[in-house]
């Protein structure tokens, strides 16, 4: 009532579908509910109530990667972990995300052994890295709203170059 | 040695032969690999160490021979005790018995140890691999596996190891 | 990348039942990736309708090569490994390396550093313990719980984040003492935290304690007996639940746990409510023990004068040229530990958190082996869940309080 009150005589707004399409994209950002390692702990606070991520449109965690638009790769991740991580990204419905949270999912961070991948971009493309070990969560919440610059400069039909 | 052990360590030489050392108040005794589950068996009955607290394994290529040593610390809650039991094993086919019989939890730990050492537990119920994936060559914490360092990724080399990183596609 | 593997009976043949060998009964995949796992674990479970007959943990996801790499690090360094091993136990790990460090090289801790130590680590359980009620009220679908638990942990990071600069990983336990002092604003806010903390676990108790759903969902699930708990050699709040007071601080007091007084919460029941009784006890035993740590706070250095093992104060390094030299030789080839080998065990909120190190006399650790409590307590989980039905199995394993990087090191 009250909204549509004040803007009814505001008439018509126009805008591009492209920007249209990019503000609902950054505003309902499903992340999966998935972490690896501590940085899932900070994730966890990041979603809990100081931080509360759903300021950002981030509010539904989804358990199934079909219903997700991010990963957040939160933590080291394994050269076992690696083939179900690729999986869980090919499984996810485009358009899709990746954010590398922390420093092991980056580059490796202190772990440079025979175990852990050195940086999650083996794996999955990334495209936004959250430095920090662990990251807080503000860090966090400053990567996701990198990545919504990202998502907002995109366009529906690809530029040739 | 503390009091509450000296009985112990008196009723494994007796029955076992086993020779000890000490340091800085534990106390390690070296068992022969085909004596060992009835020496947990015996601590574990008559001596009340009913927990066994950690197993582990230690490599000493090119060092020492008998290359591994399997360690067995047990603790008893009763007694407020501590014992450590070292079994020596040789390199070329590490063997020993599986202890699954008397604590359940080697059932896990020696599959750890299978897997990190490459140490054959004999008649293990489970022997799989259970941290590295199935397939994997080598046993990682043997001392000549290597720990598989990689050059980090620094401002002046970035571009070097940018062409050469395996990054994934879409 | 190695492909992964298909979920066949081969592997699991030895482990399932004969029914399922004649696809009477079903095998379920449950994780790596799954919300109640808490982490990648994965579980295969065999199912008749939607009781669990089998369930076998598949570990190893999370394999991080914590042992290997610490062998090719000095001592000092090292020690940053170990606040990755248990991400909800940082300064507990700490502890547990730094004493078994201690304990190879000879080295005494002044008074004031212990103290310290026992308020951060009782501190650290009780962030840990926050963290686990959180999570096992989102595997009950109780969604406050988290959100009230989440709010009381960001203090006790407050309070770390104050002595350490870093909120999770804070490295702040040295061999010798401590990184440095305590800032003056430390003691007023663990008193602050206190006062209110007592409040919040009653304000937790009341929501869970009596609820009657949450009784119908824990009480008689996941039963466990004493002996079966010491075969398997679990340890902690799970061993405590099933009716065994054994708890290292008692039993072996270190860091002068004796001087304080406090109790172990013990039940008898074994169940899935008695691990929840015994936690929220715990909370409260955590506060009187910093309560009484911070009466008794005695002043002094926090770190030993040993300068052979024993970095000097930064305040010395500017006017004593033998400070700096101890500094450069610490800090670039690290101390030579003398040889020998040590297993040294403490408390965590987990259980029996042990480290084992072997020196051969060199700078680096020869080997390190960490006895993590997890490793244990989840390998007792194929026993506590058979007969039980699968929404209980996510009630057990929350209860059952595992941390994967703990497990799969």
């Amino acid at each position: 009532m009250g909204i549509e009150q004040k803007l009814g005589n505001m008439g018509v707004v126009t805008t591009t579908l492209e920007q249209v399409v990019n503000w609902t994209r950054t505003n309902s950002m499903w992340p999966m509910l998935f972490g690896l390692a501590c940085c899932a702990i900070e994730m966890m606070a990041a979603q809990a109530s100081d931080y509360d991520m759903s300021r950002f449109g981030m509010e539904l965690m989804r358990a199934s990667p079909r219903q997700s638009d991010l990963m957040i790769v939160a933590g080291r991740c394994s050269k076992k972990m690696g083939p179900v991580l690729r999986l869980l990204y090919d499984q996810m419905p485009e358009p899709k995300w990746v954010i590398a949270m922390g420093d092991c999912a980056s580059c490796g961070g202190v772990f440079n052994n025979y175990a852990i991948f050195q940086g999650v971009d083996e794996v999955v493309p990334v495209d936004v890295y959250v430095a920090g070990c662990p990251p807080r969560p503000e860090a966090l919440i400053h990567g996701v709203l990198t990545l919504y610059e990202k998502v907002n400069a995109e366009k529906l039909v690809p530029v040739k170059a | 040695m503390d009091k509450k052990l000296e009985p112990i360590v008196k009723d494994l030489q007796e029955k076992f032969s086993i020779t000890y050392e000490e340091h800085r108040g534990e106390v390690h005794c070296f068992v022969k690999a085909e004596q060992i589950v009835e020496a947990l068996k015996l601590l574990r009955d008559e001596h009340k160490f009913d927990l066994l607290s950690a197993q582990t394994a230690v490599d000493y290529y090119p060092k020492m021979s008998p290359r591994f040593h399997v360690i067995y610390q047990l603790t008893s809650l009763e007694k407020i005790a501590f014992i450590q039991l070292r079994v020596p094993v040789n390199g070329d086919n590490p063997k020993v018995p599986t202890a699954t019989s008397v604590y359940d939890t080697c059932n896990w730990r020696e599959r750890e140890l299978m897997d990190m050492f490459g140490i054959e537990f004999e008649n293990h119920p489970d022997p799989r691999r259970i941290l590295m994936p199935e397939g994997t060559e080598g046993h990682p914490l043997r001392k000549d596996f290597p720990l598989g360092y990689e050059e980090p990724q620094f401002t002046f080399n970035f571009e070097e190891i940018n062409i050469r990183k395996p990054y994934a596609k879409e | 990348m190695a492909q992964i593997e298909e979920i066949g009976i081969g592997q699991f043949k030895h482990l399932v039942s004969e029914r399922a060998l004649r696809g009477e009964t079903m095998l379920l995949n449950m994780g790596p990736q799954h919300p109640s796992t808490h982490g990648v674990l994965r579980l295969i479970l065999e199912l008749d309708g939607e009781t669990v007959i089998n369930c076998i943990p598949d570990i190893g996801y999370l394999h991080t090569g914590v042992e290997k790499n610490m062998e090719a690090k000095t001592y000092q360094k090292a020690e940053v490994m170990t606040d990755r091993l248990d991400y909800m136990n940082t300064m507990g790990n700490n502890l547990a390396y730094v004493m078994a460090v201690e304990k190879l090289i000879d080295v005494d801790v002044p008074p004031r550093a212990q103290a310290l130590r026992v308020i951060l680590v009782e501190l650290q359980r009780i962030a840990s313990h926050l963290v686990w009620l959180g999570a096992f009220g989102l595997d009950l679908a109780a969604m406050s719980v988290f959100l009230y638990c989440f709010r009381e942990r960001e203090l006790v990071l407050d309070i770390f984040e104050m002595v350490s600069g870093q909120r999770m990983m804070t490295t702040y336990i040295r061999p010798g003492g401590l990184w440095r002092d305590v800032p003056v604003e430390f003691e007023k806010a663990v008193r602050d935290f206190v006062k209110l903390f007592h409040k919040r676990v009653d304000e937790y108790e009341r929501l869970m304690t009596r609820n009657p759903i949450f009784l119908d969902r824990l009480v008689g699930i996941g039963y466990l007996d004493k002996k079966t708990a010491l075969s398997y050699g679990v340890t902690g709040p799970m061993l405590r639940a099933s009716g065994v007071n054994w708890d290292l601080r008692k039993a072996t007091p270190y860091l002068g746990y004796d001087q304080y007084d406090f109790n172990i919460p013990t039940r008898e029941e074994g169940d899935t409510y008695a691990r929840y009784i015994v936690r929220i006890e715990e909370l409260r035993e955590s506060l009187r023990i910093i309560e009484q740590a911070l009466n008794k706070l005695p002043l002094g250095p926090v770190r030993s004068d040993n300068r052979k093992f024993v970095p000097p104060p930064r305040s010395e390094i500017g006017v004593s040229m033998e400070a700096l030299i101890h500094h450069f030789k610490l800090w670039t080839e690290g101390f030579l530990a003398p040889q020998g080998s040590i297993y040294n065990a403490v408390e965590s909120p987990r259980g029996e958190l042990g480290a084992f190190l072997e020196s051969d006399g060199g700078p680096k650790p020869y080997r390190v082996h960490m006895r993590t409590p997890s490793f244990d307590n989840l390998a007792v989980l194929p026993e506590i869940t058979k007969g039980h039905l699968v929404a209980d199995l996510v009630a057990i394993l929350a209860s059952v309080d595992i941390v994967l990087g703990d497990i799969d090191r």
